[in-house]
């Protein structure tokens, strides 16, 4: 219990937090590469999953597509497109939105599939366009599902910027990739926590916002 | 491609520790979950209980989760068996709900009727509720095979041998074909391995097959 002891005084020491490289900055970076990732994913995967759910084509190409990724290892992937593409942001991340891509998609196409085709019926009869049915009925009767596939990519994002510290970056996951190059165990421990911490702060939050945005029409009927 | 022949021994070697690696953590994973699975699926609270805990194991990342095992389980860091008992939790957090729910939709009245044929207790649940319950458990199990072979690979940060290896040795001397046989060889394994459990399950559940009916 001794290194539980030595690592606690680590993520608690004031010094630790502060200056370019400490925990606060770090962490401030991590979520920075997180949000960014996230941003461009939900650009791109939301609307081909509304697209998909909506006109009910592409699925056969998007659905093994999608399966056949969670094969790949994300830290191959990650040191693949760094040594093809060079150093900097820009190689992980477009390694990490490939990742995040297939969950959100996933959660948007079954999220609009599994709407009542009455519902979509209806919105048509009271006179909407194709756009304010997607818009105004089928989007927010999808939410919760699609925040839940934002959700899984999230958790997923946190990890793998955490592993991508392996190459020179920032994030969080400095302190554990360093800690172990100097055989500092308390470092990387602490470090680990407060990883864990941020994932499951997270998915807190996620768990959160499913739950405020589900249409309370939909909530009622559960 | 001299590369691979040149290193071919190693390449096999590691793809083998590989596939120990994956393949330990996934049957202890898929195990664990079949009595945890069956009391989740029996009591309304265990249930809420057990998937929660699940789900805030899965949101662990694993970097940190195979760092923070030593501290656990009283290991070397660089010890694979932080590696094998991390992806264990994660095999069974993943495993847990499918197991849960596969239980929980076998038949009343099936259960009902294999009772009134004279199956009791143990021998109901592993002659007639794992059978019934199998093809979603096979579903499940070959989503937390493919995940954890994928899994393994980041074994290689903390010093535990896989094709993970060769992604980190491959960076650092700035050699790309090295990381694209780890990245092949890893999907080529995941691919495997869901091709075994689909072949066993073809074997242990010969009423699944296609024209069978």
């Amino acid at each position: 219990m001794n290194v539980v002891a030595e690592a606690l005084a680590w993520v608690m020491d004031p010094e630790k937090w502060s200056g370019p490289s400490g925990i606060g900055p770090r962490l401030v970076e991590h979520i920075g590469y997180v949000g960014l990732t996230l941003a461009i994913a939900v650009a791109i995967a939301v609307p081909i999953g509304i697209a998909i759910g909506h006109t009910g084509r592409g699925r056969e190409v998007v659905v093994p597509f999608t399966g056949a990724l969670r094969a790949l290892p994300t830290l191959g992937l990650v040191t693949l497109l760094a040594l093809l593409l060079g150093n900097g942001i820009v190689p992980p991340l477009i390694a990490l939105v490939v990742l995040a891509i297939p969950p959100i998609l996933a959660g948007t196409y079954s999220g609009i599939e599994a709407i009542d085709p009455d519902t979509r019926g209806a919105a048509r009869a009271i006179g909407f366009t194709t756009g304010q049915s997607v818009w105004r009925v089928e989007l927010p009767l999808a939410l919760p599902l699609i925040a839940g596939g934002i959700r899984s990519a999230a958790l997923q994002v946190i990890a793998t910027w955490t592993v991508a510290a392996f190459l020179p970056l920032g994030g969080l996951g400095r302190f554990l990739i360093d800690g172990l190059a100097v055989r500092d165990y308390a470092q990387m421990l602490g470090g680990s926590i407060v990883v864990i911490a941020l994932a499951l702060a997270a998915d807190l939050v996620f768990i959160l916002i499913e739950r405020v945005i589900t249409p309370r029409g939909v909530r009622a009927q559960r | 491609m001299t590369w691979l022949l040149a290193n071919l021994d190693q390449v096999a070697q590691y793809a083998l520790q590989h596939l120990v690696l994956a393949v330990l953590p996934t049957v202890i994973g898929a195990a664990l979950s079949l009595p945890l699975g069956w009391l989740a699926s029996r009591h309304r609270v265990g249930r809420g209980v057990l998937l929660s805990a699940s789900g805030l194991l899965y949101a662990i990342p694993s970097l940190p989760l195979f760092i923070v095992m030593p501290a656990l389980i009283g290991t070397q860091i660089l010890d694979p068996i932080n590696v094998v008992v991390a992806l264990s939790f994660y095999a069974l957090a993943l495993m847990l709900r499918t197991s849960a729910d596969a239980l929980a939709s076998v038949d009343a009245d099936l259960r009902l009727a294999a009772t009134a044929v004279g199956f009791a207790g143990r021998q109901r649940f592993w002659g007639v509720e794992l059978p019934t319950a199998g093809p979603v458990l096979l579903a499940g199990l070959r989503v937390v095979s493919v995940s954890t072979v994928s899994l393994v690979t980041v074994g290689a940060l903390v010093g535990v041998q896989s094709l993970g290896y060769f992604f980190v040795d491959g960076y650092q001397r700035g050699f790309a074909l090295e990381i694209a046989v780890g990245v092949v060889g890893t999907v080529v394994i995941a691919l495997a391995l869901d091709a075994l459990i689909v072949l066993a399950g073809r074997a242990l559940m010969p009423w699944t097959r296609k024209g069978a009916r």
